[in-house]
């Protein structure tokens, strides 16, 4: 790579300068021609009836956790055992749960916890794989090689099991959770991008770049990973979907969220004791992660249709 | 064909020394003493020092990496710090049980996936193929927990023709071995309408048309087999996915398999028969993974040697 990037510079390089305005003018032009683009792929999105209607559920669900404070009707850890475990009623919109707290309220604050969840594990693996795919992808070699063989080995651990792994290690409690879920997403995002960028380094942009003898550091960050956001875009939204996925099934089994933090798998596996007398306790919790999966999901596959010229 | 085979399997050799080391690494990495975390949270002081001097816990990290990668090549994972019994036989006795349960999964996974995907696909915006395909999204979406608890709800409780927990008998497989598949089986009806959709539309599908081939050859001999390359890729996927799945619907249905030994374990502190369960898993899913990466190799005449990177 390195040899070839000299012969291309020997070529491009006769004016150096002009080079150089040409990759600042590439950078300039590409602020200007993604906000645009931005706007092309949200049209796109708005004619997806399907990603619409992720769209609303997603809506839905942050607008619910952000007023949670105000649409609660009770206080989420409030117990009253006289109350426990009755079915929904004009007191209780969704019934009570094993001790007699508010589930609709209990579930407002989890969609806080489940938001969060997603959002900050996908922040973790994308600041965490999107540079280990950029850096393997863009140098190639041995550290390419090596790091190949490190995601192999992250990789080894099936689905829900590396984040089981992680929490093992780490304890149990939301902000590990966070951690686990987003550890476990990084090997996707490391070999997403590294796929992306050895098809964008190719591209002569990329050459003029080198010509105009940039650093390598902001080849990589300003040229090519911007380059790569599309796929990235579209992952991270099914990595929320995921990991909010992943963190119910840890609070489900005990790994995650700890009593009395109202998350939404916790709250389901505590009311799987009462399911032959009051099921709404499991019923109701589980069709929200559902709802807010499906949301992601459906804005996910409207997303990677809107970014791909193909189906544009 | 043969070069390629050795290549991936070369392949597998650093990833399985990885997985042992993290197996490994994960008592030294809980915070505390590894000693105690062997030999269990309530072990009197002289047998965490038992303890410390049959592994070698006294000795450097690399020594006893050494000790730990030789005692599993003899089959010593040590011993469960609940039951006191070994853990190779503790998993030893539910390992078939989860496999069962996983395989079974894959087979409904794989029956009814691939055939509401090729029916989606031939026809293609019909009432079947939106159904289907809105049913899929939501099958993805549910939490495996929950759909177990919802069958458990309708079939053991209100209609009560399926037992709700336990083993013994065919009927105890079936809402298991349903609730684990039907993520897999919705993802493998969209991958395979896909992947049909994409096959039908190219040139020897025309072709094989206009020579006036009835539509049925068209779609199951000719199209099908190209359709289900990508299917059977996620075949293996999938199988991994469904022994990491295997954790949470074991629990719910109280089946002793090594998902629910896993979680107990972890629950308990058992830490022995965490390394032996989490190993055996991951070891079990890179094993699964080369034979599908083979079985793909036999399959798409494209891969050979010169570009089989393994990828």
């Amino acid at each position: 790579m390195q040899m070839r990037n000299t012969d291309m510079s020997s070529i491009i390089s006769a004016d150096k300068s002009s080079a150089a305005e040409l990759s600042e003018t590439h950078e300039a032009m590409a602020t200007s021609k993604r906000t645009s683009e931005f706007a092309e792929v949200f049209r796109h999105l708005l004619r997806n009836r399907a990603a619409v209607v992720g769209l609303f559920i997603i809506g839905g669900f942050i607008a619910a956790s952000i007023f949670a404070p105000l649409l609660s009707t009770h206080d989420p850890l409030d117990t009253v055992l006289s109350n426990r475990l009755q079915g929904p009623s004009s007191e209780y919109i969704l019934g009570t749960d094993e001790l007699g707290r508010d589930l609709f309220s209990r579930m407002l604050y989890g969609g806080r916890i489940s938001l969060s969840i997603g959002l900050i594990s996908v922040l973790i693996g994308v600041s965490v794989g999107v540079p280990i795919g950029a850096i393997s992808g863009y140098f190639g070699g041995k550290l390419d090689i090596l790091t190949q063989r490190f995601i192999d080995i992250m990789i080894a651990f099936p689905g829900i099991l590396l984040a089981i792994v992680v929490v093992t290690v780490l304890g149990v409690g939301v902000q590990n959770v966070m951690i686990a879920t987003g550890v476990a997403s990084i090997p996707v995002y490391a070999r997403l991008v590294r796929g992306s960028v050895l098809a964008v380094k190719e591209q002569s942009y990329v050459a003029a770049a080198h010509a105009a003898g940039l650093g390598h550091a902001r080849i990589i960050f300003r040229q090519i990973v911007p380059n790569c956001l599309a796929p990235i875009i579209v992952q991270s939204t099914f990595q929320i979907a995921t990991s909010i996925l992943w963190a119910a099934g840890l609070g489900f089994l005990g790994l995650g969220a700890q009593a009395p933090t109202p998350e939404w798998g916790s709250i389901l596996s505590n009311g799987r004791a009462y399911i032959r007398t009051a099921h709404h306790v499991t019923t109701f919790p589980g069709l929200a992660i559902l709802f807010m999966v499906l949301g992601f999901n459906l804005v996910g596959d409207g997303l990677r249709d809107a970014l791909d010229p193909k189906t544009r | 064909m043969y070069q390629y085979i050795a290549r991936r399997l070369a392949l597998t050799i650093p990833v399985v020394i990885g997985v042992s080391i993290i197996v490994f690494g994960i008592i030294r990495l809980i915070p505390g003493d590894p000693a105690r975390a062997i030999a269990g949270v309530n072990a009197t002081p002289q047998f965490i020092e038992q303890v410390r001097v049959r592994y070698a816990l006294d000795q450097p990290v690399y020594i006893q990496y050494g000790n730990f990668v030789v005692n599993f090549m003899q089959g010593d994972l040590g011993n469960s710090v609940f039951s006191g019994r070994a853990v190779t036989t503790e998993i030893g006795e539910r390992f078939p049980r989860t496999m069962l349960l996983a395989t079974i999964a894959l087979v409904i996974a794989t029956i009814i996936g691939v055939s509401a995907g090729i029916v989606s696909a031939t026809r293609r915006n019909s009432i079947f193929d939106n159904a289907s395909m809105l049913v899929a999204l939501v099958g993805v979406a549910a939490p495996v927990f929950w759909m177990a608890l919802m069958l458990q709800l309708l079939f053991a409780v209100q209609l009560s023709v399926l037992p709700a927990t336990g083993i013994g008998t065919i009927q105890h497989l079936i809402l298991p071995s349903l609730t684990l598949g039907t993520a897999s089986a919705a993802l493998m009806a969209r991958i395979t309408r896909s992947s049909m959709l994409d096959v039908l539309r190219q040139d020897f599908i025309t072709t094989a048309r206009s020579k006036g081939l009835p539509e049925r050859v068209i779609v199951y001999k000719h199209a099908l087999k190209n359709a289900l390359i990508p299917v059977v890729t996620v075949l293996g996927l999938q199988f991994g996915i469904l022994l990491g799945g295997a954790v949470l619907t074991e629990t719910v249905f109280a089946w002793p398999g090594v998902g629910r030994l896993l979680v107990d374990a972890i629950l308990r502190r058992d830490y022995p028969v965490v390394q032996g369960t989490v190993m055996l898993l991951a070891l079990l899913f890179v094993l699964i993974n080369l034979v599908v990466d083979i079985i793909y190799a036999f399959l798409d005449p494209r891969i050979h040697y010169q570009s089989g990177s393994g990828e």
